[in-house]
């Protein structure tokens, strides 16, 4: 056990030589993602996994034996952990800067970790777009990281068969439709083949060093690389889910295991075959959700069905990161549109000039040919949302005039205070402390210009204005600190009713064990009445608070979601 | 440059007011900024939980929302029960609880272990089973180059000459520890290479956590 201090050492020496891909993974992350990260990796894995976890995401790339070195955890532990992180995505391997045959080291990916916080949406969002079978399947493989095709089906059918009625049956066969559904529209991919970078000694070790070095972030990063991502593989199932006995005859039960398991080690022409959730394309569906919502909340639901026939019509030819859509000439449009919104030609010319005089440029006309070509402004939008979004916050924290004081500064770009009073209308005194109190708050900046080299006061413009992309950041670390602090409460609050909660969970069981064993109704009362009704009163009230600050984390996340795309559609 | 400016501006202060007043050299009037009109200073931190001036806006509440609460607490408990949330040491509690029965009842299905693919995943994580380092492996002893083979023997030759037998034999083997323990660190990952690791799960609980510290007997992983 001598080795970790020496790789310690070798770590540390080889600091200044750190890939630049690295350095700038760790520049992306702040302390409140860090700390975010922490919390969400303990909720869903446990402190071990955090602990390892965060000293990774801290510490940038590490091998295994200074990982476990510096988190005093047992080599197993850390193993085990990593095994986790790397089944979840949120942690990849390569070879190290001292090449192939060198140790392998980790990376964690911050981002990925903090989509965690998002897998209701996620979920949710398969559920409308196909169904009970499509939530499931992707609640399956979120839980689980990734999985093959094989068993997503097996465990999907058990469940849609646990939940009907007696005698029904789920098909393994729907299943496979909702699963191919999903493939089809790139919401699952499969994971990029991982080469064996584990065994140390590989055939390609005469790489040079210049180029090992370069390449420290792995090769399986880019799912999308790989052709056979959106593949099916060819799998033979068939059959149909089977239903969980009732835990009264416990052999039986048994028995039912042992031949589930028996059953899962058949072959079905899919191994090795394991398929994730594609993320990005859930968000191109978050954005394209927002952009429509926000055009019908500003204008109206028909013209918001045009915005999304006009999306849907693009979601093939435009790129993830493009800043505009394909333009689609009003023609395309008008004949794409679906017949049951009953918009004649002349109104859809109406309606898209509309669109593309609204100041907030959700679409833009790229030229006149075919009768208008349309083009849907994403990143534009994204701006805008992402600017309406600092505009309420200001509102609702700091009050409206205040908000008039940041939009008044947003739309004249630089403002000297006496102008700011002015344009804005409120007595100089007032508006010198709500501008005093966005300035401290950072929300709005002071550019200094002086008339002469001296910089004296009295010689130089005092220039406030709104940098939208800072701001937006800033907004976003306070979001991230907003949900952190709100699952900091909810673990305070679960640990000061520990007792309570333990005590129901208690009363809970004796409960069904004695429905189970039939007893009578007046038994089951008394049984009930052994929570005291304040008791019952505080646990009410805790579910409420509970309730409320997961609802919090949820909606927090929808302006985490808008801020982190405008920030990555800006910086692109 | 800077530099010079400032202690101009200083030199010019104290001698029109005296030390101790207003160090401006210019009109405070001429910035707008009047007797009275400058906000209070600030004394010390702010408050950890300051006074709201405004009440936040409630929640948004529907369906949508109702459904998103409901499958994050549903999540968060099932990650509780799966494979991947591991426990530091599962030390049983000295007495057995009747929930823990009924809760381990209630989740029987979630009680599974995980087998990681282990062509996934760097052969360092797979666990190893323990004390695997062979003293007698047939193969070993062949790697050592030839020469080295020859001058052991050879010495072990002169020794044995010498009479004293069972020194020689302590002489000898402690040398062939000594080299083992050198390069047992080398050997470790060809070795891991050699079991046969399809066979090796974690469900085995017991070559797996036997030479770890903690207790883990229990850990299903």
């Amino acid at each position: 056990m001598n080795s970790p201090g020496l790789d310690c050492r070798r770590r540390r020496g080889s600091g200044t030589g750190t890939p630049g891909s690295e350095i700038k993974n760790i520049l992306k992350m702040t302390v409140q993602e860090a700390r975010l990260c922490g919390l969400l990796l303990r909720e869903h894995f446990g402190e071990v996994v955090e602990k390892v976890g965060v000293h990774l995401l801290r510490s940038g790339t590490l091998n295994l034996r200074a990982l476990a070195h510096e988190t005093s955890t047992s080599l197993d532990l850390v193993k085990k952990c990593l095994c986790v992180l790397v089944q979840h995505g949120m942690c990849k391997f390569g070879p190290g800067r001292r090449g192939p045959a060198g140790p392998v080291e980790y990376q964690v990916n911050c981002e990925r970790i903090l989509y965690m916080l998002r897998y209701p949406r996620y979920i949710y969002t398969a559920k409308s777009l196909y169904g009970d079978t499509g939530e499931l399947v992707i609640e399956e493989i979120l839980q689980r990281g990734q999985m093959t095709m094989s068993s997503v089906v097996r465990t999907v059918a058990d469940r849609l068969t646990q939940n009907m009625e007696d005698g029904q049956s789920m098909d393994y066969s729907e299943v496979v439709n909702a699963f191919s559904c999903l493939v089809e529209t790139h919401f699952l991919q499969r994971c990029p083949p991982v080469d064996s970078l584990g065994s140390a000694v590989s055939g390609t070790s005469s790489t040079g060093t210049s180029e090992s070095s370069a390449n420290t972030t792995p090769p399986s990063a880019q799912p999308e690389s790989h052709p056979d991502c959106y593949k099916l593989p060819q799998v033979h199932l068939s059959g149909r889910g089977k239903r969980r006995r009732s835990s009264g005859d416990a052999e039986g039960n048994d028995g039912g295991a042992k031949r589930a398991k028996l059953e899962t080690r058949e072959v079905c022409g899919d191994e090795g075959v394991y398929w994730q959730v594609n993320f990005e394309r859930f968000h191109l569906h978050f954005r394209h959700q927002a952009i429509i919502s926000a055009v019908a909340s500003k204008l109206d639901q028909t013209s918001s069905e045009i915005v999304r026939t006009m999306l849907r019509m693009s979601e093939v030819t435009t790129t993830a990161n493009a800043a505009y859509t394909q333009a689609v000439s009003a023609n395309e449009i008008f004949r794409a549109l679906p017949p049951s919104y009953n918009i004649g030609r002349p109104i859809l010319d109406q309606y898209l000039t509309l669109l593309v005089d609204d100041p907030m440029e959700f679409v833009g006309k790229a030229g006149d040919s075919g009768g208008g070509m349309y083009v849907v402004n994403l990143h534009r939008a994204l701006a805008n949302l992402a600017r309406a979004t600092l505009e309420s916050v200001v509102q609702e924290r700091f009050g409206s005039r205040s908000a008039r004081i940041f939009r008044l500064l947003i739309r004249k770009k630089h403002l000297e205070q006496k102008q700011v009073e002015d344009f804005a209308m409120i007595p100089a005194k007032e508006a010198k402390d709500m501008l005093y109190t966005l300035l401290s708050e950072n929300l709005v900046q002071l550019q200094e210009i002086p008339k002469t080299p001296d910089h004296a006061p009295s010689r130089t413009f005092y220039l406030y204005t709104v940098n939208q992309l800072p701001t937006a950041r800033l907004l976003l670390q306070n979001c991230y600190k907003a949900v952190g602090n709100l699952i900091e409460r909810r673990l305070f609050e679960t640990k000061e009713n520990k007792r309570h909660l333990e005590k129901s969970q208690r009363i809970e069981a004796i409960l069904a064990s004695l429905q189970a064993s039939g007893a009578e109704t007046a038994q089951l009362a008394e049984v009930e009445d052994m929570i005291t009704a304040p008791e019952r009163q505080q646990l009410e009230a805790l579910r409420h608070h509970i309730n409320k600050l997961d609802s919090s984390e949820n909606q927090v996340d929808e302006t985490i979601f808008l801020l982190e795309s405008y920030v990555n559609s800006a910086v692109r | 440059m800077f530099g010079t400016q400032t202690r101009c501006i200083c030199k010019r202060s104290m001698a029109g007011k005296g030390r101790g007043v207003a160090a401006f050299t210019f009109n405070l009037e001429a910035l707008g900024i009047t007797r009275g009109s400058m906000p209070e200073t600030q004394r010390g931190p702010q408050p950890l939980f300051p006074q709201m001036e405004f009440k936040p806006v409630p929640l948004k509440a529907g369906e949508d929302e109702d459904y998103m609460l409901a499958l994050k607490q549903e999540i968060r408990g099932r990650m509780k029960g799966l494979p991947f949330n591991i426990k530091p040491c599962a030390g049983r509690s000295d007495v057995e609880r009747y929930k823990e029965k009924y809760v381990k009842e209630c989740q029987k299905i979630e009680d599974e272990e995980w087998t990681p693919d282990w062509n996934r995943l760097p052969n360092e994580l797979m666990p190893q089973k323990k004390k695997i380092r062979k003293k007698t492996d047939p193969k070993k002893p062949s790697k050592r180059s030839n020469k080295d083979q020859e001058a052991l023997l050879s010495k072990l030759d002169e020794l044995e000459k010498k009479g004293d037998k069972s020194d020689d034999e302590k002489e000898g083997k402690k040398g062939e520890d000594d080299e083992e323990e050198v390069e047992g660190e080398e050997y470790d990952e060809e070795l891991e290479e050699e079991n046969d690791y399809i066979e090796n799960h974690f469900e085995d609980g017991d070559d797996y956590g036997a030479g770890s510290d903690d207790n883990m007997d229990e850990a299903t992983y």
